[in-house]
C-alpha cells in the first residue's frame, strides 16, 4: 500500500471517527429518556351512586383513560377507554349499550368485544368493586 | 445630487454583489410558452405561500407558548386579546391549507405534463419530499393549539407510525418524547415545527428551485413550435398576478372564516364524535375506517399503512419507472395510474366529509 493511501485512510477515518462523536451525543440526546412510571393496579374510579343506570364515565387509570359503566341493571363494568385500532378514546353509546370510537366507527360490547369496524383486538376489562363510598376499579390478575 | 447618490449606492451594491451579472441572468430567462403553461404558475403560487407562512409563523412565535397548561389559553390570547392576532393566525393556518392543496395540484400538474422525465428526475424527487415535509409541517402545526381535535388527531396519527413494523415502537416513543402524549409531545413537535423543518424545507425548496433554474421548464411531449417569453418581467408579472387572486382568497376566507380555537384539549374524556384530521390526511382516514380488522390473518391495518408507505415510495420512483417517458414518448400507462390515484384521492376525501358513517 502507498503511503498516500495510507495517509488518505488515516484521514478519512478520523474524519469520519469525529463526526460520530459529534453526532453520538445528539442523538443520545433527540432520543427521550425511559419513563419510570409504575404501573397502577387499582383506582377509585367513581363514588358509589355517582353514575345513574346506563351511562358512563371515563377516569384516569395511570397513564390511560378507562370507562366506567352502570349498565340499566345496575351493573358496574370497567374497560380501558383506549380503543384497540389506533387508540382513539371510546364514549359510551347509551342507545345501544356498546362503547363506540368515533375515529374509525369501531364498536365494542362492555364484555370489550369487537362488535363491527376495524379494530383488531378487544378492549381489557377490569374488575370493579365497591367499597364504602368508593367504586374501586383494579387489573386482573 | 439624490440621483448621484442613488447611483453610488447602486453602484457600491452592484461591485459587492453583482446585482448587474444577476439582473442580466434573469433578464435572458425565457419559460416555454403553449396551450398547457398555465399549470407553471402553481409552483410560483406554492412558493409565494411558503414565504407567508414562514412570515405569519414567525410573527405567531411572539405569543404563543409551547406548554401544555398555557398552549390553548396563548391561541385564546392571539386570536381574542392581540390586535390583528385573530388575522395573523388565520393567514397562517388558511395558507397553510391552501399550500397543501396547490402542492397537490403543482404535483399532478407536474406528473400529467411528464415534466417529471429525463433530465428532471430529481427536480420531482424534491417536490415530492417538499410535500411530503410540508403534510409534516400541517400535522405538527396542528397539535400546537392543544385543543381536543388536534389531541386525537395526532394520538392516531402517531399510532399509525406506531404500527409500522420493527421500527413502529421506537418511532411513535421518539416523536411523542415518551409512551404518551404529553408536554415532551408538544415541546418535540414545536420543535419539529419551528426549527428542524423549517431547515430542511428551505435546503429542499434551495435544492428544487436551482433545478428549476438549471434545467428551466419542461414541455409536454408532442409539444412543438412553442416560443419562449421573457422571465422578466412577462412570466413574473402573471405570477404575481396569481399570487394577488391567492391573497383576495386567503382575505376573504379570514374575515367570513376566521380560524377555530376548539376546546381544550382532555385526555381523559371520549373522542369527540365527528373527528377527523386535517382534509388532506382524510384520505387515508377514511381507507383505514373501511379496511377490515383482519386481512389473511394480518392486521389490515397495518397493510394498509405499508401499502400507503409502498404506494408513496413508488410514486416518487415514478421518473425511473416510466422509461416511455423518459426517451420522449407518450406513456399512457401512467398517465391512467395518476387519474386512478387522483380520482381514489377526491372521491374519499369528498366522502369523508358528506358520509360520516362511512
Amino acid at each position: 500500500m502507498k503511503r498516500r493511501s495510507v495517509l488518505d485512510l488515516f484521514f478519512g477515518g478520523s474524519l469520519l471517527a469525529t463526526i460520530a462523536a459529534f453526532l453520538y451525543p445528539v442523538v443520545r440526546f433527540v432520543l427521550p429518556p425511559k419513563s419510570h412510571s409504575v404501573a397502577q393496579d387499582s383506582v377509585v374510579a367513581a363514588k358509589a351512586g355517582e353514575l345513574p343506570p346506563n351511562s358512563a364515565k371515563v377516569f384516569r387509570f395511570g397513564t390511560t383513560p378507562a370507562v366506567l359503566v352502570n349498565t340499566p341493571d345496575g351493573a358496574l363494568v370497567a374497560l380501558s377507554a383506549v380503543c384497540t385500532h389506533l387508540t382513539c378514546t371510546v364514549r359510551f353509546d347509551s342507545e345501544t349499550g356498546t362503547l363506540f370510537c368515533p375515529c374509525h366507527n369501531g364498536r365494542f360490547d362492555l364484555g370489550g368485544n369487537v362488535l363491527s369496524g376495524p379494530p383488531p383486538r378487544p378492549l381489557e376489562t377490569y374488575a370493579v368493586a365497591v367499597s364504602g363510598a368508593d367504586v374501586i376499579v383494579s387489573r386482573r390478575r | 445630487m439624490a440621483k448621484s447618490i442613488g447611483r453610488t449606492v447602486w453602484e457600491f451594491l452592484d461591485e459587492r454583489f453583482l446585482i448587474s451579472t444577476l439582473l442580466g441572468f434573469a433578464g435572458k430567462k425565457t419559460v416555454p410558452e403553449h396551450r398547457r403553461s398555465f399549470w407553471y404558475f402553481f409552483g410560483g403560487i406554492c412558493l409565494f405561500l411558503t414565504g407567508i407562512q414562514v412570515a405569519t409563523g414567525g410573527l405567531l412565535l411572539l405569543y404563543y407558548t409551547p406548554q401544555v397548561g398555557a398552549a390553548h389559553e396563548s391561541i385564546q390570547l392571539i386570536m381574542g386579546g392581540v390586535k390583528f392576532g385573530w388575522l395573523i393566525r388565520s393567514v397562517h393556518s388558511w395558507t397553510a391549507n391552501i399550500l397543501i392543496g396547490m402542492l397537490f395540484v403543482h404535483m399532478f400538474s407536474t406528473f400529467f405534463l411528464k415534466a417529471y422525465r429525463k433530465p428532471r428526475e430529481l427536480t420531482w424527487v424534491s417536490g415530492f419530499l417538499l410535500l411530503v415535509l410540508f403534510m409534516a409541517f400541517g400535522f405538527s402545526g396542528y397539535l400546537l393549539p392543544w385543543n381536543e381535535l388536534s389531541y386525537f388527531a395526532t394520538r392516531v396519527g402517531t399510532d399509525i407510525a406506531g404500527s409500522l413494523p420493527l421500527v413502529g415502537k421506537g418511532l411513535k416513543t421518539f416523536i411523542l418524547g415518551g409512551p404518551e402524549i404529553s408536554q415532551a409531545t408538544l415541546s418535540r413537535f414545536f420543535w419539529l415545527h419551528v426549527a428542524f423543518l423549517p431547515i430542511v424545507a428551505l435546503a429542499l425548496v434551495a435544492v428544487h428551485v436551482l433545478l428549476v433554474q438549471i434545467l428551466g421548464m419542461s414541455k409536454p411531449i408532442g409539444e412543438k413550435g412553442t416560443r419562449e417569453i421573457p422571465f422578466f418581467p412577462d412570466f413574473l408579472y402573471k405570477d404575481a398576478l396569481g399570487w394577488t387572486l391567492i391573497l383576495v382568497l386567503v382575505g376573504v376566507l379570514c374575515v367570513f372564516l376566521p380560524w377555530e380555537v376548539g376546546a381544550k384539549a382532555d385526555p381523559f374524556v371520549p373522542t369527540p364524535l365527528g373527528i377527523k384530521p386535517e382534509w388532506y390526511f382524510t384520505f387515508m382516514f377514511s381507507t383505514l375506517k373501511i379496511v377490515p380488522a383482519h386481512i389473511l390473518s394480518l392486521e389490515g391495518e397495518k397493510l394498509a399503512i405499508l401499502g400507503f408507505l409502498a404506494g408513496g415510495l413508488l410514486w416518487m420512483l415514478v421518473p425511473f419507472l416510466d422509461r416511455r417517458a423518459g426517451r420522449g414518448e407518450r406513456s399512457p400507462l401512467f398517465s391512467w395510474i395518476g387519474l386512478a390515484l387522483a380520482t381514489y384521492i377526491v372521491v374519499m376525501t369528498v366522502l369523508t366529509y358528506t358520509v360520516p358513517k362511512l
